[in-house]
């Protein structure tokens, strides 16, 4: 019975103290010295939230940079990804099909295709694109919003994040902070 | 390709650099004589064992020890589940998300307790924030502190001379004190400097660009990620667990967590030499589960960047398929060969979407179970590997073999066959089990042979408490509910019970001084041998499922 109760006792307080002091503590602390991080890294423009900058979202529109293909379709309520074999041949149908669709939207883009942009994100909000990936939607932005592709190259280069330190990480655009200096652009 | 190897090796030479330190310092945290510590923790510590009515000085047999991890992890499992069960009715739950139907609760409770972490559900719609701090980041560390406690009890038994494994609550309130709560308050502050969410606010309603709606959940996410990766736990607080940008925001919160799943795995190692007062005898074992782990990341690597051949016909270089960008393809490797040796089972890309050689990578760490392990139990296993190698090579030479002193005999090698064979039956049963079960396949997402690894990948993860998955089948079933919750606790329980007798057993012998006729245990012979015994034993016991299920995957590729 002793040892029940000494058991009973211990389950008890550790619960409280990791389940709940433990977290409590943390989001007082973390709110107090990252509190925008703290908050989701919400983009608020006039009071307005207009999403987080870790989110993708599902730009449609031929004059915006669109984001990474999304299993949740953009909504973080349900995030998910394809979970496709990549060996299968409906797969390799799939992405067939994206190669054909980037082709005819964006004429002559070479014969290596960015991998990114014609694959699933893991999360299904995956905020950022490769170099490659953006560069290769220029030319459809540039008719769309008839501006020059140099132009939108130098709005690339100017968001480009490099790998932190220079060592971990990849290269890559936050898309929706390209979309927005886009919207300046207009 | 190069800038990709560059960063493996630094992040892994950081890994090794923290090996010796934070070794040396579980050291002293489970010496039960005074050390430099006690002045910062004891207070607190004396506190606590007053409060919980614990006796400090209480020694434990090995019976005792086993009981007193059996009832304490039981009640807990119960608290969990009854919270899932009402989640609803409870307060912080700003999202109004409902209860867990029961099959779903106990597989939830059964997986966090036995620190597997398996999700049959997806967090962000599934549970409260409630519920993801008192019946989810709790049990993430008792879990892991459990695990921790029964291997120190282990190591104590082979050194020790009297059936005394130590004081159990005194293990795991220790370890929660000294390593987890420290450790994960301050990753939880890099975390949420990186981007990762911490807050009570509800989800937050964004309007986008296009003018489309955006439901931005979020909640304490920080504080439970720390300890996911600290503990080996490996349970996400989203659906897409570490690729969620909420979840793993950059390269430098992608680098942090794997670090910290390396970090205790790695130094308990060196720490068992260090107890054992042979660091030659720790290393020797370190050295083993390195090999096996650099071989298991060198083909994950390789096999993601080479991608599919339908693909690269494409045009399209290298398998990002359930990818993120920010970790790109070596990231994302390294990740995976990390996770599923600590056995963390938390994922910063989709295992389901890995080419099938590099899916037989995850698959395969879980099956050896001991490629550095999870916590405490990764090296109880590494050890049960080492009796048995020390017994075949004795087997061969024709004498009574022997470890660090003490003779192994019959008792102890019928507890080391239990406790090995639980793992494959387990895996092997349960898979055989749902093939034959219509409401089982129907779960399947993925057609042909790697339908196959998607349930086998299930069971294994289970058994080996990592909690990683093949996400595409529909485990949240009343029968996988089930089957997993069972595999779990039967993988976790039985061979820990079974590795404490052993303990228990070797603790009363009396210890041999070493001869020049000794099998030395400390040599690179012996790594070269542990490693070959290790590979064979796996190999025998898993090769026909595998050729089932990736290798004929990998095979079909190319037709």
């Amino acid at each position: 019975m002793r040892s029940f109760i000494v058991a009973l006792r211990t389950s008890l307080f550790l619960m409280i103290l990791c389940g709940l002091l433990y977290p409590l503590a943390t989001t007082a602390v973390a709110q107090v010295l990252f509190h925008k991080q703290a908050e989701g890294s919400l983009v608020i423009q006039n009071g307005k939230v207009q999403g987080s900058e870790l989110l993708a979202q599902g730009f449609k529109g031929p004059e915006w940079f669109h984001p990474r293909a999304s299993a949740a379709k953009y909504d973080p309520t349900a995030s998910a990804a394809t979970n496709a074999a990549v060996a299968s041949n409906e797969y390799v149908k799939t992405v067939k099909d994206n190669v054909n669709q980037l082709k005819k939207e964006n004429g002559n883009i070479g014969n290596k295709i960015p991998a990114d942009l014609v694959t699933t994100s893991g999360s299904g909000f995956d905020p950022d694109l490769s170099l490659e990936a953006a560069k290769a939607q220029v030319p459809r932005i540039a008719k769309a919003l008839s501006v020059s592709e140099d132009r939108l190259q130098a709005l690339i280069n100017e968001h480009t994040i490099g790998r932190s330190f220079g060592i971990f990480g990849e290269p890559r655009v936050n898309v929706l902070e390209l979309n927005m200096a886009l919207q300046q652009l207009k | 390709m190069t800038m990709g190897l560059i960063q493996v090796v630094v992040t892994l030479l950081i890994a090794g650099l923290l090996v010796k330190p934070v070794g040396t310092y579980l050291v002293k945290v489970f010496d039960y004589e005074t050390t430099g510590l006690d002045r910062f923790f004891r207070p607190g510590e004396r506190f606590i064992y007053r409060l919980i009515g614990v006796r400090e000085k209480e020694s434990m047999g090995w019976k005792k020890y086993v009981f007193a991890m059996l009832l304490t992890n039981f009640i807990m499992m119960m608290f969990m589940y009854v919270i899932f069960r009402i989640q609803k009715f409870l307060p912080l739950n700003p999202d109004m998300i409902d209860n867990m139907p029961p099959a779903l609760a106990f597989n939830t409770a059964a997986s966090f307790i036995t620190n597997t972490n398996w999700q049959a559900y997806s967090g962000e719609n599934s549970l409260s924030y409630l519920s993801q701090m008192i019946a989810i980041t709790f049990p993430m560390f008792t879990s892991a502190a459990t695990g921790f406690a029964v291997a120190i009890a282990f190591i104590r038994g082979l050194v020790a001379r009297q059936n005394n494994l130590g004081n159990f609550y005194v293990d795991l309130i220790r370890s929660i004190t000294r390593v987890f709560l420290p450790l994960s308050f301050i990753v939880a502050l890099f975390l949420v400097f990186q981007g990762v969410p911490q807050t009570l606010h509800g989800a937050a309603d964004a309007t986008t660009l296009e003018d489309a709606k955006q439901m931005i959940t979020r909640g304490p996410v920080a504080s439970l990620e720390s300890i996911k990766h600290i503990g080996t736990n490996g349970g996400g607080y989203f659906g897409t667990n570490s690729s969620h940008p909420f979840e793993n925001p950059t390269p430098l919160s992608n680098l942090m967590e794997i670090l910290c799943m390396l970090l205790l795995p790695t130094a308990l190692v060196y720490a068992f030499g260090v107890m054992i007062k042979n660091k030659r005898q720790g290393w020797s074992i370190f050295a083993a589960m390195g090999i096996m782990f650099l071989v298991f990341l060198s083909i994950v690597f390789i096999a993601e960047y080479n991608g599919t051949p339908a693909l690269h016909a494409l045009g399209v270089h290298g398998n990002m398929e359930g990818k993120e960008v920010r970790f790109g393809i070596s990231g994302s490797a390294l990740f995976t060969a990390v996770t599923t040796a600590a056995t963390t089972g938390s994922v910063n890309n989709m295992h389901d979407s890995l080419t099938p050689i590099g899916g037989l990578v995850p698959l395969g760490e879980m099956m050896l179970n001991n490629v550095f392990g999870g916590k405490g139990v990764g090296l109880l296993n590494g050890l049960l590997y080492v009796i048995l190698t020390v017994f075949i090579c004795g087997l061969m030479v024709g004498r009574t073999p022997e470890f660090l002193g003490k003779k192994i005999e019959s008792k102890e090698v019928k507890l080391a066959s239990i406790a090995l064979l639980v793992h494959p039956v387990l895996i092997l049963v349960s898979t055989a089990i749902a093939f034959v079960t219509p409401s089982a396949i129907s779960s399947i997402a993925n057609p042909g042979s790697h339908g196959l690894t998607e349930v086998l990948y299930a069971f294994t993860s289970g058994a080996a408490n990592n909690g990683s998955a093949f996400a595409g089948l529909g485990a949240n079933t009343t029968f996988y509910n089930i089957a997993i919750g069972l595999v779990m606790l039967l993988g976790r329980y039985i061979s820990i019970i079974a590795m404490l007798a052993i303990a228990g057993s070797f603790a009363t012998k009396k210890v041999a001084a070493a001869t020049s006729g000794t099998f030395r245990t400390d040599t690179p012979l012996f790594t070269g041998i542990l490693v070959v015994i290790i590979v064979v034993i796996g190999a025998l016991t898993f090769f026909p499922a595998l050729a089932l299920g990736p290798i004929a995957e990998h095979l079909g590729m190319f037709h």
